[in-house]
């Protein structure tokens, strides 16, 4: 497993592409917030948007972007035209990986792993997400 | 008629549908009509993870639909039906199957050729063409994505 250092991956390891694909402006949003917080750019994440797209072109899209290498697709829910797409878009070799249900905490540990085995990142990062949903105690 | 809502919508069963029209019309079951989607189990299975609790899904060909129309269209359970492109539903229509029928049009998307009507429907000449066929088999045509969405008729659609 790689240390999070954030810095370039090493020569030899192909890294890891994550796409954020969601409704609307989510995915610009959150891919927004990370690159300003994590300092990645695009190599890292993508957003890609569902608006006025049909089911053909967000797969055309979707298979543009994580290119012929290995790649993690972070969805907005689990079910619907976004998680259909990544789904399909995942249907054919080993290279790619569906997290639904994408929050920040999740995206900023994805951005500092992208060279772990995608076996071990992917339940790694669905575990962050769920450990980020926290609720404040009672002011009372 | 148990059918709820007549609808047309490249992504069938999403969001907009099972969630917007679903918690406004509450529908039991999701007809999806598609010759291709109907041989297919796995894409069948993908669609499935979508359906809220307590609904089920059938997915037909365009004759199954039209030879069990009066069993499917009775009393129960409400039903939304679901075709993914205008000419599917224009040849449901053939034949006077939907004279009574008001047809939704949720989300035709942009493709090669095809011209921005609203914000989630684009249509080319050979759209136009099926829209007019379509409009004149039916009650009524129209456009609205989502419930609360101001509806705009298929005179409008058609400019």
């Amino acid at each position: 497993m790689s240390e999070g250092t954030g810095e370039a991956p090493s020569e030899g390891v192909r890294p890891i592409r994550g796409v954020v694909l969601a409704h609307g402006t989510m995915a610009q949003g959150m891919v927004d917030a990370i690159h300003r917080i994590a300092g990645v750019g695009e190599e890292a994440l993508v957003a890609l948007s569902n608006e006025g797209k049909g089911p053909d072109q967000i797969l055309r899209e979707l298979s543009d972007v994580c290119g012929d290498g290995p790649a993690v697709i972070f969805t907005d829910l689990f079910t619907g035209s976004c998680a259909l797409s990544a789904r399909k878009a995942c249907i054919q070799g080993d290279r790619r990986r569906v997290v639904f249900g994408a929050n920040l905490p999740m995206l900023l540990d994805f951005v500092f792993h992208r060279e772990d085995p995608l076996d071990e990142l992917v339940p790694r990062l669905v575990e962050k997400g769920r450990e980020a949903v926290q609720s404040a105690p009672s002011a009372g | 008629m148990s059918i709820v809502l007549f609808r047309i919508d490249e992504r069938l069963v999403h969001g907009q549908v099972v969630i917007g029209w679903g918690n406004h019309l509450k529908p039991k079951r999701y007809l999806v009509v598609d010759d291709e989607l109907a041989a297919s189990e796995w894409e069948q299975e993908l669609y499935l993870l979508g359906l809220p609790e307590g609904t089920e899904a059938l997915f037909l060909t365009v004759a199954e639909t039209v030879g069990r129309f009066e069993e499917l269209s009775g009393d129960e359970p409400a039903t939304v039906l679901l075709t993914r492109d205008l000419a599917t539903m224009a040849r449901l229509a053939r034949g006077g199957t939907l004279t009574e029928a008001r047809v939704n049009i949720g989300g035709i998307h942009h493709s090669p050729g095809r011209e921005q009507v609203l914000g989630y429907v684009y249509l080319d000449d050979d759209d136009r063409e099926i829209l007019r066929g379509l409009a004149d088999s039916v009650e009524a045509v129209f456009a609205q994505d989502l419930p609360a969405s101001p509806r705009v008729s298929a005179t409008q659609l058609l400019g």
